[in-house]
């Protein structure tokens, strides 16, 4: 008797919603304590330290690590450069996606391989064997030089000029536009046909129905594929650690590949994590932004 | 008129696929690179047919560096992708089960939580890990790279809510009325109906651990234990002049696993990013 109740009394524990709920969410609750909370009071407690790996003592410098950012010259470089690359790659991707897409709207049954053409850059784009191919078509003597000195201009340095290595890692990112391009056709293809048609009723042409439907169609989408895009290039890193590791003289030096070069090529633990720091704000403050302007560009059909 | 459609229709094919083969001209350049010889690599000729086809490149490439060939990176590779992919479809399963069908408290906060994880930067908390892993010993080990992903991906599990959001409720009622118990509902009823969202998350995840360079790059410093990411850049590393072809030939090697999925489930991920507005 005792016994069966009690192991009722069990069931009714482990059936109820809350006992259910805790050991469904187990895995994500321990992990987020384990793999995301910690390091992140972690990081921001070794922010204000002079930590290194090795070392026996740890002190507590207060803000002093925040206040080396400032006149560390690679630092200020990098965050420019970093901006640079963000502010130029973003715009560019998102255009050339949203370009092709609506160049393979068009219904055919080739529509599927074309897609899937287009695709492959995103597909491999992230590989260590394409960033080696990159660096050769770039190289001195490499494809892009060739096509160049095809066309009767001269051939470029590309990796061995400051100001002009960015540009090939630029290009890179560019290049993979595939998983934007399929996000922006899945958005297209909820467009209502009838709009079109109303529109071309009312004599409007090609450009102003893209501007005037499509464009305010999509803007949820362009957001949505704007911050993601955005907080993805403010971390790039295997590009730069392969193609270029920085180089020459620090002007590909993107801001994930210094954070990682303090942290363990310089082992300057306590630094890099005040850099992290400052990285998650700066994006902080750029997603932001983007979402408060969001308000004056996307058209959402809940409003008027 | 027709004659006018049929042209414009061409002109569309023809401009599609020679832009087309344009974007993927690196891609076909790397294997064909595999089978050239070093110094027409080095020449950058854009042609796409190797002059003499030299298909030793795949045979010194394979025999890797100080006696680890890639059949161990390929191992090491396919081991972690493997464990990691599959530890992201369990957990994130179980996860987004609670977070979608359980009504228990604390589930808004858990639910900001894993939305919160999604926006993080990896580069914030991957200093801090790494010191984490290295005091508790496994720094030099495969558990950094496996172990976090038996704890569910929050862009998985965001994912997998939304798909389930699809599955009618009415299913679990029945079931309850049946007399099937919540874990019974997950196990018989979500988990076989989610299958297009797991064929979706087995892909992804397989492509983003099979690239993945940092995280092998941060925890792995034996040699034997590297995987091919790791492996392919010490032949631009390595000391004496780079063995262009060979890299190559494993370049193309590494992403041969990347192209015959992309062919058997083309659809599935194409849907799934469309979907899901999964990043890639």
């Amino acid at each position: 008797m005792i016994t069966e109740k009690r192991r009722s009394g069990l069931k009714n524990f482990m059936n109820r919603n809350e006992t259910v709920g805790y050991v469904f969410a187990f895995p994500f609750i321990f992990g987020f304590i384990c793999f995301s909370l910690i390091p992140i009071l972690t990081s921001f407690y070794y922010a204000f330290t002079d930590f290194s790996m090795g070392s026996k003592t740890v002190e507590f410098v207060g803000g002093r690590n925040f206040g080396q950012l400032f006149t560390d010259e690679i630092f200020t470089k990098s965050l420019g450069i970093t901006l640079k690359y963000v502010f130029i790659s973003v715009p560019m991707k998102l255009t050339f996606a949203l370009l092709v897409a609506f160049l393979l709207t068009r219904k055919t049954r080739l529509q599927v391989l074309y897609r899937s053409l287009y695709y492959v850059p995103s597909l491999v784009g992230g590989s260590i064997a394409v960033a080696l191919v990159w660096k050769q078509l770039f190289a001195r003597k490499g494809l892009i030089n060739s096509i160049l000195t095809q066309a009767g201009l001269s051939s470029i340095n590309w990796f061995g000029d400051r100001k002009l290595a960015l540009y090939p890692l630029i290009l890179m990112s560019v290049w993979q536009f595939g998983s934007s391009m399929i996000i922006f056709a899945a958005g297209l293809k909820e467009i209502p046909s009838t709009y079109y048609e109303a529109a071309r009723i009312d004599g409007a042409n090609g450009m102003q129905s893209f501007f005037r439907i499509t464009l305010p169609c999509l803007s949820p989408i362009i957001l949505y594929n704007l911050v993601m895009q955005t907080i993805q290039a403010f971390m790039a890193f295997t590009q730069a650690f392969v193609i270029t590791a920085g180089g020459p003289d620090n002007g590909t030096m993107m801001y994930a590949l210094y954070v990682y070069n303090q942290a363990f090529k310089y082992n300057n633990m306590g630094y890099a994590c005040a850099m992290s720091w400052f990285m998650l704000a700066v994006m902080s403050v750029i997603t932001v932004v983007i979402f408060r302007t969001s308000k004056f560009w996307v058209f959402s059909e809940a409003g008027d | 008129m027709k004659i006018k459609k049929g042209i414009v229709k061409t002109l569309y094919h023809i401009f599609v696929i020679a832009f087309g083969l344009a974007m993927v001209y690196p891609v076909l350049w790397m294997i064909s690179g595999s089978f050239k010889d070093n110094s027409e690599i080095l020449r950058g000729s854009l042609a796409l047919i190797p002059r003499a086809v030299k298909t030793s490149n795949y045979a010194t490439g394979w025999k890797g560096f100080s006696k680890i060939t890639f059949a161990t990176f390929f191992k090491n590779s396919f081991l972690i992708t493997a464990v990691a992919t599959f530890g992201t479809v369990i957990s994130s399963s179980l996860v987004a089960y609670s977070l979608s069908r359980i009504r228990f408290r604390g589930r808004g906060l858990w639910f900001t939580c894993m939305l919160a994880t999604m926006m993080l930067p990896g580069q914030v908390i991957m200093i801090p890990s790494f010191l984490i892993w290295y005091r508790l010993g496994l720094a030099n080990s495969y558990v950094p790279l496996i172990l976090p992903y038996f704890c569910g991906q929050a862009f998985f599990i965001y994912q997998m809510m939304q798909f389930m959001a699809g599955i009618p409720r009415e299913l679990d009622e029945a079931a309850t009325i049946d007399g099937c118990s919540k874990y019974g509902i997950y196990s018989h009823i979500i988990l076989p109906l989610l299958k297009p969202s797991i064929v979706t998350t087995v892909i992804i995840q397989f492509y983003w651990k099979w690239d993945d360079y940092m995280g092998p790059l941060l925890y792995l410093s034996k040699p034997a234990s590297y995987t091919v990411s790791l492996a392919i850049k010490m032949f631009a590393d390595a000391a004496s002049k780079t063995d262009y072809g060979a890299m190559f030939a494993m370049s193309t090697l590494s992403l041969v696993p990347v192209f015959l999925i992309f062919l058997f489930f083309n659809r599935y991920l194409v849907e799934g990013i469309g979907t899901s507005g999964l990043k890639g």
